[in-house]
């Protein structure tokens, strides 16, 4: 590809990743906000403004909203009649690196088992990218997440006996949210992934968790489960951050396939209040538009 | 009125605070997390330009920006995770007579028993804040242990009223987040 086009697309992508460690997405923001004015515990308003100054506080200065940028992780739905397929991968690494240098976002890959920093963000497997491919599309649709420390701490996979149920998949999510969710720093988005094995449910997970908020399975029995399950976990009252409120959770999305009919694989992702996602569409010509901030860019 | 600690904070500044009381801190802290309390506790070095004693840390990693004139800046500190000290925190506090943790989350029974014994607490930062936080930093005066990263680094910064931070450990040995974590069992029963 053409050095200048290349520069373009790397820049793109490289401005997607910093606007996605300044802003939270327009669906989070919206909510945080909503449970901000609908909580009655003194000491929880306190938490929830102090959230609100720093979103406003990370706008006004362009800085990362939260210290921890997390692990750049890249979903690519691309079409195969996209024309810069073979310089996808390259173009990523390279806007990761760049983003982290001059955001600036923090470094925070380490290698494999070792304390070494690298430095930039990028490493064996680092920044993550996964790939979809979209028959006769034209257009890249690029979805980002910042897998925070804390925030992916709770993440569990687990495959259960299928007697166990709906309750036995309940139970599994209250008691790691129990477990784990007061240092995740809630109210936290949940995608929990119900498949075979272990594996698969996991990755479920993390597809529900980048479904935006507000979104309901097609399925009427999950999109019930997932108000059950989001009911449930507000009634432990654990945000804000552990102090105790009148919420759990922004929200709890389900992602669920087919599956065996003797394995129950449920897969829980978590993040936090400041879950930060984006999604952008680039188009073959390289022109693009934002599609998860559209609000939070209006000012 | 904001109830402020200055460093370096005597025993007299904690001893009457309680669990769920916030305070804010003025003076010196330093950075020092996963890597750093390996460094201090198993390794026994200690910084060259901090003391520990009757002093301030705080578990988290920064970034850290230069400005055009290239001298360094806090861009985003927030703190993270204190449970992941826990192995760790209660040799430290014996060690190096810490005064006051500051971290994300509680901590556990080890550590509440150290800070009992040795007059410290433990306080939580609102996780995520990290803006408002580096916002409190009036200044970066150094840092030691970079060939840990820059998030496991131990940044010395001087700080103003630096806060909210909530007593979670108090000098009698009481536990806010322990006793949270009874109220959410207790809920947690009721709904399985
Ligand atoms: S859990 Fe989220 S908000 Fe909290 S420190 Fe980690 S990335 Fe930041």
């Amino acid at each position: 590809m053409d050095e200048s086009l290349r520069q373009q697309f790397v820049r793109t992508v490289q401005d997607f990743t910093a606007m996605t460690g300044i802003y939270l997405p327009d669906d989070v923001e919206k909510r945080l906000r909503e449970l901000r004015q609908s909580e009655s515990i003194e000491n929880a308003k306190t938490m929830y403004d102090c959230m609100i100054e720093d979103l406003s506080l990370a706008k006004q200065l362009h800085r990362p909203l939260c210290q921890d940028t997390g692990v750049l992780q890249y979903f690519v739905e691309v079409g195969t009649e996209f024309p810069y397929l073979a310089d996808i991968e390259s173009v990523l690494v390279e806007a990761a690196r760049k983003a982290t240098l001059e955001t600036p976002l923090r470094p925070n890959v380490v290698e494999p088992l070792g304390e070494h920093n690298t430095g930039d963000n990028t490493g064996y497997g680092a920044p993550y990218i996964e790939y979809d491919l979209v028959p006769g599309g034209s257009d890249l649709r690029l979805r980002m997440y910042m897998a925070g420390g804390g925030c992916s701490l709770p993440g569990r996979s687990k495959v259960l006996m299928p007697l166990e149920g709906v309750e036995g998949i309940k139970k599994f999510v209250y008691q790691t949210i129990l477990d784990w969710g007061v240092n995740a720093c809630p109210p936290l988005c949940v995608g929990i992934g119900l498949g075979t094995c272990a594996a698969t449910s996991a990755m479920l997970s993390k597809k529900a968790l980048l479904r935006p908020i507000g979104t309901r399975s097609q399925y009427p029995e999950v999109a019930k489960l997932e108000d059950e399950i989001q009911a449930g976990l507000d009634s432990l009252g654990i945000a804000p951050l552990g102090f105790g409120g009148s919420h759990t959770v922004l929200n709890v999305n389900i992602e669920a396939a087919a599956h065996h009919p003797a394995t129950l694989g449920v897969g829980i992702t978590t993040g936090c209040w400041a879950t930060r996602r984006g999604e952008i569409i680039i188009h073959k010509d390289l022109t693009s538009e934002i599609i998860s901030h559209k609000k939070a860019l209006e000012v | 009125m904001k109830k402020v600690l200055t460093t370096p904070v005597t025993y007299e500044q904690i001893k009457d605070l309680k669990i769920g009381d916030t305070v804010y801190l003025t003076g010196m802290l330093a950075t020092c997390r996963d890597s750093g309390h390996k460094r201090v506790v198993k390794e026994k070095v200690m910084p060259e330009n901090f003391e520990f004693k009757d002093g301030a840390i705080i578990h988290a990693g920064p970034i850290v920006g230069k400005d055009e004139n290239g001298k360094q800046y806090m861009v985003s500190i927030g703190p993270t995770t204190s449970r992941r000290m826990e192995a760790a925190e209660a040799d430290f506090i014996e060690q190096t007579g810490i005064r006051v943790i500051i971290g994300k989350g509680g901590m556990l029974e080890k550590t509440t028993e150290a800070c009992k014994k040795f007059g410290a607490i433990h306080c939580a930062y609102p996780g995520g804040c990290a803006v408002v936080a580096a916002q409190e930093v009036e200044e970066l005066q150094g840092v030691e242990w970079m060939d840990l990263g820059m998030p496991e680094a131990l940044w010395i910064m001087k700080v103003k009223e630096f806060g909210p931070l909530v007593v979670s450990i108090d000098t009698e040995g009481n536990n806010l987040f322990e006793n949270n974590t009874k109220i959410f069992k207790e809920r947690f029963d009721k709904l399985v």
